[in-house]
């Protein structure tokens, strides 16, 4: 007992005259690297990184999930739950060298760091001197995953799964990769000319709401649409979602600046109070409009005024972001609630309407409002005496819209050779749920059923079920 | 006074209920309901195990009409409900005794 005393006792002090050593090491090891990897900044897009993640697994999936109806609600989350999958990979194998990889004529990255190969632990002070070059990637991953997952509430209830599967990997090799270089990538096109994106305005909100607009036309309306009442079937999901993507985009955008520093204060209050003001005036609007403030309303203005405000985060002023939400709130519903039901597009849950029209207007304020009071590395706008920046921001924005229009179209019609993309009327009556992945997400009406093991099944034979032909 | 009670597909409703407001029908009680018949049933997976789901979710459909317009509700309700595949449903009709509404004491074809 005495001697187990003593042996802790002698054990303890070695470990306490042992600390001050460690500490020290440490030092020596942080005077070394000073003037390279920030622990603050490391960990701040690190976490930042997994924000973003959320955006899209549970934020999207729900906020879609929730507006689609009870029949098809698990393949409206699988589509963000595949984009999660596919893109990471992509990503990692030859999509971040497409985007940010060494320049080629401006117009793409070169193939030097496929399979992450220079993507190291060290900085590469050409994006973000302090932080590891794999933090930035992986940053940069969860945008290119969620993109192709906004595009998805255009043709949801609807596109075949295999289908659906061929068009992300196409769209984001053929259309995000490229555009993701133009605008971010050192020596892309629309960045030498200047045009500003902090957090992705063109690069994800427009390519995907306008590809989103051309793909619900290329698959045509869904089966019945106009006729049968297509109306969210879980609005607390959608309501929980637009708050986990509210959450998630501070990341997103204050994130971006690549740093524990001011930028990213300012781009997280102006993300916030344009978030506010969108939804704000989304729901007065409607409220004008259809004489009642809706639930929907608030947190559709709420993603609107997130996406208005992610070109601008990094470059305006907090009563700039406030006019920008505002702005949006109210040209997002026009969009949803009247050009929509006017041009008869089926858009099922208002990709294009959100994020194709509010991404637009975004890159049009980020024009607009910038400072250079707010960030020394951007430009000022039209209303900080820089007529000019507009010019540019209306050539990243035309520039966005060709190539998502151009080529959504070519590749739908590609895949289309390969395997039908758009679901049978049958198959979407009978929801997309069973029809794509033989699952039920409200089970509670399934009263009798067989399960078949062989050996432990209670069911004759296997055979007596047929095809499904609800 | 006749009923008319028919088992639908789910994505028939509103054609069939479209069709019988087209000719003056339009009281009419719905119903979500389950049911087998010759159509076999289905099949899901949950994590490998396989079920046979047999009792698929189709639509009941009941009204009571003037015995006058009972044909040609029947030959609507028929066509327009007709896929030619099997699970399109049934229909059934039944006599009826008696019927009143409850807010005016209305007896019989004033009270439908």
């Amino acid at each position: 007992m005495r001697k187990g005393y003593i042996c802790l006792v002698s054990i303890l002090t070695a470990v306490l005259t042992a600390i001050p050593a460690f500490a020290w090491a440490d030092e020596t090891a942080e005077a070394v690297t000073e003037n390279a990897i920030s622990a603050g900044d490391t960990s701040f897009v690190l976490i930042s990184a997994a924000l973003v993640m959320l955006m899209t697994l549970p934020g999207l999936a729900l906020f879609y999930g929730g507006m689609s109806r009870k029949k098809n609600v698990l393949s409206t989350i699988m589509y963000s739950f595949f984009a999660m999958i596919v893109i990471s990979i992509q990503w990692s194998l030859y999509g971040y060298s497409l985007s940010f990889g060494p320049d080629v004529q401006h117009i793409i990255g070169s193939l030097d760091w496929v399979g992450l190969k220079n993507v190291g632990l060290e900085p590469n002070p050409d994006y973000s001197a302090t932080i590891p070059h794999q933090a930035f990637m992986v940053f940069q991953m969860m945008f290119a995953v969620i993109t192709p997952a906004l595009i998805s509430g255009a043709f949801a209830e609807r596109m075949r799964f295999p289908a659906f599967l061929a068009f992300l990997v196409l769209w984001a090799t053929f259309i995000y990769d490229p555009v993701a270089h133009w605008v971010w990538g050192v020596n892309g096109w629309l960045r030498n000319l200047g045009a500003l994106d902090f957090a992705g305005g063109t690069v994800v909100h427009i390519i995907s709401g306008v590809s989103g607009l051309v793909a619900c036309i290329v698959l045509g309306r869904r089966k019945g649409y106009g006729s049968v009442p297509m109306i969210p079937h879980n609005l607390p999901f959608t309501v929980i979602g637009a708050a986990l993507l509210w959450f998630g985009w501070f990341g997103f955008n204050a994130g971006s600046a690549l740093g524990a520093n001011g930028l990213a204060a300012s781009a997280f209050v102006v993300t916030h109070l344009a978030t506010a003001a969108a939804a704000l005036s989304w729901v007065i609007t409607e409220w004008i409009h259809h004489g009642k403030p809706t639930t929907l309303g608030a947190a559709s203005g709420a993603v609107a005024g997130l996406v208005a405000v992610t070109p601008a985060s990094g470059f305006v002023e907090p009563m700039s972001a406030i006019i920008i939400g505002l702005v949006a709130g109210i040209v997002c519903y026009l969009a949803v609630g009247v050009i929509k039901a006017k041009l008869r597009y089926d858009d099922s849950l208002d990709a294009f309407g959100v994020h194709g029209i509010g991404g637009t207007w975004g890159a049009l304020a980020t024009g607009l409002f910038a400072t250079k009071a707010v960030n020394p590395a951007g430009s000022n706008g039209l209303f900080y005496g820089n007529p000019e920046q507009v010019v540019i921001q209306l050539i990243a924005i035309v520039a966005s819209w060709a190539v998502a229009i151009v080529g959504t179209f070519v590749i739908l019609k590609v895949v289309s050779v390969f395997t039908r993309l758009r679901a049978t009327d049958e198959e979407q009556e009978a929801g997309m749920d069973i029809s794509q992945h033989g699952e039920d997400a409200y089970t509670d009406f399934v009263l009798s059923a067989s399960m078949n093991i062989p050996g432990l099944s209670v069911a004759k034979e296997t055979s007596t079920v047929a095809k499904p032909v609800m | 006074m006749t009923k008319i009670e028919c088992i639908l597909r789910p994505g028939k409703l509103e054609d069939v209920k479209e069709a019988v407001n087209k000719y003056g029908i339009h009281g009419m009680t719905v119903t979500q309901v389950i049911g087998c018949g010759l159509q076999k049933g289905r099949t899901e997976v949950y994590r490998g195990a396989e079920y046979s789901i047999n009792l698929l979710p189709k639509i009941k459909l009941e009204m009571v009409i003037p015995d006058e317009d009972v044909t040609e509700i029947l030959k609507i309700i028929t066509e327009v409900a007709r896929t030619g595949e099997i699970g399109d449903g049934k229909i059934f009709t039944y006599k009826i005794d008696n019927a009143i509404r409850i807010r005016t004491g209305e007896k019989d074809d004033e009270a439908i």
